[in-house]
């Protein structure tokens, strides 16, 4: 489950509802039932983020299943049916691709208009292997996308953040930032590229602050909410224990906000790229975006798989590696939920 | 125990102190000059919730190493009381102190499920070795194996007596507990009554319990405090020994006394 379900929405709810609820369930007298129904966990998760409705969904989904099979399940068995699920998972994208091939080769839909896979890995190999006039070479144009994505990202990630926490930790932060950002978050981002570019030119500059804007908004929502809902318990035991403001910040407040900061950073990450590949098709001369606009204006739409394909392949790279990184900074909740 | 400091948490109002006779002003405390030393005391002390007045001009002195437990109906202000000696309620009116430190178990452990819960026992802890303190504290309470572990990962009753050794690891001079056995099952909670009583004889802390349950009272203090009306309403000292029985008749007429004190009719 947490493997493969959206697993950095999950946990918030989890993480709010446990200094209390999790502690309790587990010495109550039936922790069996604890463990698998959506209990006190669940709901809160439902209750305090309603703007994750994602989450409660996937649960409620997964657990009545787990209890229907096998109520009084041992231990290693659930383990061995998430093992079992995730290679079924393969399966699909693989049928897939093969009635893609097929139809590609059988003449349905014309070869032109739909490359078969064959044709868009050998599009690939050829794009990485020669300099092509039209479209450079495929890691060269990977390299700036993602520099522009790097730098985007970097720049607004940072400053949603600062802002989110500047504007948690205060009233008076909140109500000089907060409206700022709620009147930036109805702005539609991609209407705002003829401006930029009237502003900015056609350079780097309005593509990076396109990213940069989009990054930091879904960061900034979730570092302030992810604030505001620490358990204010948890930091009155803080003050209890003598610990100074700065301390509690550090010590309580940034590692309770944790974990829904860290669902900020993969939706930030997932507009940033979205960002870029809109961005990337407005008077770009290098990069994916440029390859994708050159293979339409030459009618090759292999070429512009071979784009699509590898920003699909990016993004999902960059979003294991914020997974890596929620396994790492967030072990302390896997007890809950390996429990 | 001899009390270290007089670190006094003094909720300074003006004209709240007036009942005191020689009571400290706001920014000198001091116990309070008659008789015996004193782990806390509390003079006048009162507070409001939205116009409704929960402690009414309560006075309250606790002696070093004393244990009382304080009983009152859901809403009478105990925890309230409880919070404005641990200096968690900056609303309260009148003066209290407490000589030393507080250190507070609440109803829920309230540990930091980010922190490993021997990091959970010595967070805030001043001293270099607060490792050593803290294993030290979770070997005291039982608990040295899950030293490591996540405090997820506790039962309910382990990660209290976690709570514990958090509040014990500062060596306070008042030891506040706050219902904190209310959510514990009952046979977990006989075995937290002995472990509590251990920890108070071993570290001599003043302790004030506060607790909902008459016979968790009668079973542990040395005197036990019935808040109504905003004050202080009945208190009794309890001279029967421990390890108490439930049925010692002295215990049995006081439990009446105490539910009548509560409002609680008792039949037979």
């Amino acid at each position: 489950m947490p493997g493969n379900t959206p697993t950095g929405l999950l946990p918030t709810g989890l993480a709010r509802g446990t200094p209390a609820a999790g502690g309790s369930a587990t010495d109550a007298p039936g922790p069996e039932a604890a463990r698998t129904a959506p209990g006190p966990g669940g709901q809160h998760a439902a209750a305090a983020a309603p703007h994750l409705s994602v989450v409660p969904a996937g649960r409620a989904e997964s657990a009545p299943g787990a209890r229907g099979t096998a109520p009084g399940a041992q231990p290693g068995k659930p383990a061995a049916r998430r093992r079992n699920r995730t290679w079924f998972r393969i399966i699909s994208p693989l049928v897939v691709l093969i009635g893609w091939q097929l139809v590609s080769m059988s003449g349905l839909i014309s070869q032109q208009k739909l490359p078969p896979p064959s044709t868009v890995f050998h599009t690939a190999i050829t794009l990485i292997t020669t300099s092509n006039a039209a479209y450079g070479t495929l890691q060269g144009a990977m390299l700036v996308s993602l520099e522009r994505v790097a730098i985007g990202f970097a720049v607004g990630g940072a400053a949603g953040l600062v802002l989110g926490v500047i504007a948690g930790l205060s009233r008076l932060g909140e109500n000089s930032v907060d409206p700022l950002m709620q009147m930036l978050r109805t702005l539609p981002l991609f209407g705002l590229i003829p401006v930029f570019i009237v502003w900015f030119g056609i350079g780097q500059l309005p593509k990076i602050l396109l990213i940069a804007l989009g990054a930091a908004i879904p960061l900034y929502l979730n570092t302030f909410s992810g604030i505001r809902n620490v358990d204010a318990k948890l930091a009155e035991a803080g003050q209890s224990l003598g610990l100074h403001r700065g301390e509690t910040i550090r010590h309580i407040i940034l590692p309770g906000a944790l974990p829904q900061i860290l669902v900020g950073l993969r939706q930030s990450l997932g507009i940033a790229w979205l960002a870029l590949v809109v961005a990337e098709q407005i008077n770009a001369n290098a990069g994916l975006g440029y390859i994708i606009n050159q293979g339409q204006a030459f009618l090759n739409n292999s070429v512009i798989f071979v784009a699509l394909l590898v920003y699909c392949v990016l993004g999902l790279l960059t979003d294991a590696l914020v997974r890596l990184m929620e396994r790492r900074a967030l072990a302390w909740r896997q007890g809950l939920l390996d429990h | 125990m001899a009390p270290r400091t007089a670190g006094s948490l003094t909720a300074g109002a003006p004209a709240a102190g007036t009942r005191a006779p020689g009571a400290p002003a706001a920014d000198a405390p001091a116990a309070p000059a008659d008789t015996a030393p004193r782990a806390a005391w509390v003079r006048g002390l009162s507070r409001e919730f939205a116009g409704q007045r929960v402690l009414d001009q309560l006075d309250l002195d606790i002696a070093p190493g004393e244990f009382v437990a304080l009983i009152g109906r859901s809403g009478s202000g105990k925890s309230t009381l409880l919070r404005a000696l641990a200096g968690l309620d900056r609303g309260v009116t009148g003066d209290l102190g407490v000589a030393g430190t507080a250190a507070v178990a609440f109803q829920e452990p309230r540990l930091l499920p980010w922190r490993r819960v021997w990091a959970n026992v010595g967070l805030g802890l001043r001293t270099g070795d607060a490792k050593t303190v803290a294993l030290d504290a979770l070997e005291e309470v039982g608990l040295g194996a899950r030293a490591n572990a996540w405090p997820l990962t506790l039962s309910g009753g382990e990660a209290q007596r976690a709570a514990l050794a958090r509040a014990l690891v500062r060596e306070p001079s008042l030891l506040l507990l706050d219902e904190p056995f209310s959510a514990l099952d009952a046979l977990t909670t006989i075995t937290m009554h002995r472990l509590v009583l251990r920890l108070w004889a071993h570290h001599e802390p003043a302790v004030l319990l506060v607790t909902h349950d008459v016979d968790e009272a009668l079973s542990l203090s040395d005197r036990v405090l019935v808040l109504a009306g905003g004050q202080i309403a009945f208190s009794e000292r309890i001279e029967v020994p421990r390890p108490r029985e439930r049925d010692h008749p002295e215990l049995a007429a006081l439990r009446n006394r105490l539910l009548t004190e509560l409002g609680v009719v008792t039949e037979g």
